[in-house]
């Protein structure tokens, strides 16, 4: 089945996808101008179920790659997104029947679009995280070892560069890396392509619905003046996890990661305790006097307690009052294979996952 | 030291004198079509009163709503110029892209983009296309446009092309008002543009109005440095801010926090702002306003403006008093205002419109106007309006609340006896004295700031952090600040991810008093 995105869906994605990038992946929002313009000047964007893909259609997987704020002062150009799939088509000597996001979660989320308005086809209704992580080796395709080369890259001056062959999903995210780092920090991607069967087996299905789904229903609980972070909780099944504000934050950057954690003072029912979210680029864990209490691949999601909007690790700041939710993570993540890839020990923590919702049966 | 204060807002001008730590005396007039005819006023009656106390005065502080007032009703904004260098990136996303549609008509920008920029490590990104820039420049000289941003990639970090195309641009026109984005701030090229170009389309106005300003200080034969204040309750040379109208932006609300901290000595509580058509309700953090954590936008375009985290709720002197109108017959309260109307249109004035005001003057809150025109209110109407009003206030404070536990209230603005002493969630309820020119007080008191936001790379955190603070005192100084007074107030620093050489960005802001006169 495929139904037209509709303009109004549009910001509803940008802030689902914001929501889902639990605090990485850049603020969409420039993406959702990109997109927005393209429709006003006639773009049809049409949405595609991944189970509608024939096995042996070609599914083009884009992303842009690089630092957010090289994002912020670089403004991303669809003509260049598009250009790092029209490489790959040429290298394969084949067209793409439809296009995916590697992650739905922050700008990314909107990627495809802005690929679909260009070379008019759909935008297939799935990603390979349900969210966003940092690399390449974190993605259902890379836990489904499906072959990770070749990957185009495309930068704004011009720049075009292919990796056909590398010897693991490491080896390209730390070869793609650096290439990206010389041409400024920011570059289009097209991942290794995916056929229709691939996609239906490996891919996570309905998450460009889900974002949609979920920036509708805190578009909707503002408009009538209600609780949007209730809004998303309900939508969603999540849990709030803490209520608070910053009390403190520390960052450093070390091997490519924005690394640090956030100390969040309890208000209301939080009232005397405190919160210690850890982040990589995406909140990892959070920890309350020293227990975990929630981590990774369950989706952690810092927002304004207000307003609902979600914040990124890099607009955290000291005194905002911010709701901690937990979202339930794709399964395949939380599968055995799927936590060795992004469970807490990938990103060096000594515990085992526990999930807030299948972890807490029973204890509330 | 001594240091008058003057307050230009929508309704009234206000001035205070303020000596050290007290307020000396303060008077309210009605503010003028002209603004300057309002401040000689305003600043005749208050000399009137104080005489020779007011010398030798080391300065004056004007803070005024004037600029957002005019980008938030689309007036008195000039036809303005774009110039980005950014190409062949953020070619997609052109300047204005993301303005409402009236206030782009009201600008109606005649928009260039040439190659240039830099990195985010300050390598270029592509040679500044001299030869667009000129061409550019001949055209907007040709079209008659005055003014004009120019906006830059990773300019924060690398000015030269900014500076090299405002060089050129000059030497093709050099009468064109220039706003430079880099002068202006912070990472993000569309937030940091679109502030540019607001600078840039009141530019005109800002020089008109800081024109005004000095003349009427002239006129009541006043000498002294003079300031304008900004958005982060300090203060910026008027000279200097005469290019920067975008600074002032917030200050209204933030002078009026300030004034209630400076006048209840208290640096932290919530302070209630009633004014004529809006009650704010801010929180005072350490002596200045709590921000607001989201996107600011002004007139409804994004800017990285750190604005006061401010609720406003529709209740003000001349808020509008329906009797059963409201919900289960009681009286209506608001959210239409006769606003600057209120001296004509209350009944307390002979007019002829029921507001929260004559309900203040029934209820025996207040002294103001003719109380007889009010003697025929029921007392069920006025205890059932301050019962609405009183249930408005709680709700909004509620909502500003960080902890469950009482607050202490500041009562400030002109309808701030319409603040009941009890309230729920509040442990006190502070009306203090000049607590109605609160404003112009916070004005009076303002410091001087310097603020810095750069990425630094490959010399390592703590030189970035000593460099970042000597720059931003640098800034502070040049400002208008007095050296030995500079604090820190504020310092982060965010490593880049991805990023290599250690890239690290840091902000870094201080605050010093005023120089003396003569210092």
């Amino acid at each position: 089945m495929q139904r037209p995105i509709e303009a109004g869906e549009i910001e509803a994605l940008a802030i689902g996808a914001w929501i889902l990038g639990t605090g990485g992946g850049g603020n969409p929002y420039l993406n959702y101008l990109n997109c927005r313009k393209l429709v006003d000047e006639g773009a049809r964007l049409t949405l595609m179920d991944p189970m509608d893909l024939a096995d042996d259609d070609l599914v083009a997987v884009v992303s842009n790659m690089g630092a957010p704020l090289v994002g912020q002062e670089r403004l991303n150009d669809p003509a260049t997104a598009a250009r790092a799939v029209t490489m790959m088509e040429e290298h394969l000597g084949r067209r793409f029947r439809a296009v995916m996001s590697v992650e739905i979660g922050g700008g990314n989320g909107l990627q495809p679009l802005l690929v679909a308005a260009q070379k008019n086809i759909p935008v297939v209704d799935a990603d390979a995280m349900g969210r966003a992580y940092p690399e390449a080796q974190m993605t259902s395709f890379a836990i489904g070892r499906l072959p990770m080369a070749p990957m185009s890259l495309a930068d704004v001056r011009g720049h075009e560069v292919l990796i056909t062959k590398v010897t693991s999903w490491k080896w390209m995210e730390r070869i793609g890396r650096k290439i990206v780092t010389e041409v400024g920090s920011i570059a289009s991607t097209c991942k290794a392509p995916r056929s229709g069967r691939e996609v239906k087996d490996w891919g996570i299905h309905y998450t460009t619905t889900k974002a949609i789904r979920l920036g509708q229903a805190v578009l909707a609980a503002r408009a009538r003046h209600a609780d949007p972070i209730a809004a998303v909780l309900e939508h969603e099944g999540g849990q709030q996890v803490f209520r608070g504000k910053i009390s403190d934050i520390q960052r450093r950057a070390t091997e490519g990661f924005l690394r640090g954690k956030a100390t969040i003072e309890g208000l209301d029912g939080d009232r005397g305790r405190s919160l210690v979210l850890d982040f990589q680029n995406e909140f990892t864990v959070g920890t309350i006097d020293g227990e975990a209490v929630v981590m990774t691949p369950d989706l952690i999601c810092v927002l304004d307690t207000v307003s609902g909007e979600a914040i990124g690790t890099e607009t955290l700041r000291y005194g905002q009052r911010v709701t901690v939710i937990a979202l339930p993570a794709p399964p395949v993540l939380t599968s055995p294979e799927g936590l060795q890839h992004v469970g807490p020990r990938a990103f060096g923590y000594d515990i085992d996952f526990r999930s807030v919702f299948t972890g807490a049966r029973g204890v509330q | 030291m001594k240091r008058i204060g003057i307050d230009v807002g929508g309704t009234n001008t206000d001035a205070v004198l303020v000596e050290n730590d007290a307020v000396v005396d303060a008077v309210k007039v009605p503010t003028t079509e002209d603004v300057m005819s309002g401040v000689v006023a305003s600043l005749r009656a208050l000399l009137a009163r104080v005489g020779e106390r007011a010398r030798p005065l080391d300065a004056v502080m004007i803070g005024t709503t004037h600029f957002i007032n005019a980008v938030v009703q689309r007036r008195e904004l000039v036809r303005t110029a774009a110039l980005r260098i950014s190409l062949p990136a953020s070619q997609s996303l052109t300047p204005m892209i993301d303005w409402p549609r009236d206030l782009r008509a009201a600008v109606d920008p005649l928009v260039f983009m040439v190659e240039g920029g830099h990195e985010y490590d300050g390598r270029v990104f592509m040679p500044l296309d001299e030869r667009a820039v000129r061409e550019a420049a001949q055209r907007i000289s040709d079209s008659g446009v005055r003014t004009l941003g120019i906006s830059a990639t990773f300019s924060p970090l690398t000015a030269e092309h900014e500076l090299r195309a405002a060089e050129i641009v000059r030497e093709v026109d050099p009468g064109l008002a220039i706003t430079l984005s880099h002068r202006l701030g912070r990472m993000g090229l569309l937030e940091r543009e679109n502030v540019t170009l607001l600078n840039a389309c009141l530019a005109p106005l800002g020089r008109t109005t800081i024109a005004a300003f000095k003349a009427a200080l002239q006129a009541t034969g006043l000498e002294a440095p003079f300031y304008l204040t900004q958005n982060d309750g300090t203060v910026m040379l008027a000279e200097v801010a005469a290019e920067f109208p975008v600074y002032s932006f917030a200050s209204g609300p933030t002078n009026s926090m300030r004034g209630a901290a400076f006048l209840s000595r208290l640096d932290g509580a919530m302070v209630v702002d009633v004014g004529g058509t809006t009650s704010d309700i801010g929180c005072l953090v350490h002596g200045f306003p709590r921000e607001a954590n989201n996107v600011v936008e002004v007139g409804g375009v994004r800017t990285l403006f750190r604005m006061p985290d401010l609720l406003s709720i529709g209740l003000g002197g001349g808020t509008l008093v329906v009797e059963g109108e409201g919900q289960g017959g009681q009286p209506a309260v608001g959210p239409r205002s006769v606003g600057f109307r209120l001296p004509q249109k209350a009944l307390v004035f002979g007019g002829d419109t029921l507001t929260a005001t004559d309900i203040g003057v029934a209820a025996g809150l207040i002294d103001l106007g003719d109380k007889r025109l009010v003697k025929h209110l029921s007392a069920g109407l006025v205890k059932a309006t301050l019962a609405r009003i009183t249930a408005m206030l709680e709700e909004g404070i509620d909502r500003m609340k960080t902890q469950a536990d009482d607050v202490t209230l500041i009562a400030a603005g002109g309808g701030a006896f319409l603040i009941p002493e009890r309230l729920a969630g509040v442990g006190r309820v502070l009306q203090v004295p000049h607590a109605s020119v609160a404003n112009a007080v916070g004005a009076a008191i303002a410091q001087v700031s310097g603020e810095v936001d750069q990425v630094f790379t490959n010399i390592g955190r703590d030189a970035a952090l000593a460099q970042a603070r000597t720059l931003a005192e640098q800034r502070a100084v040049h400002a208008g600040a007095d050296a030995a007074t500079l604090k820190l107030v504020d310092i982060e620093d965010l490593p880049l991810a991805y990023l290599p050489g250690g890239a690290m960005r840091v902000r870094a802001r201080v605050v010093g008093d005023i120089a003396a006169a003569g210092a």
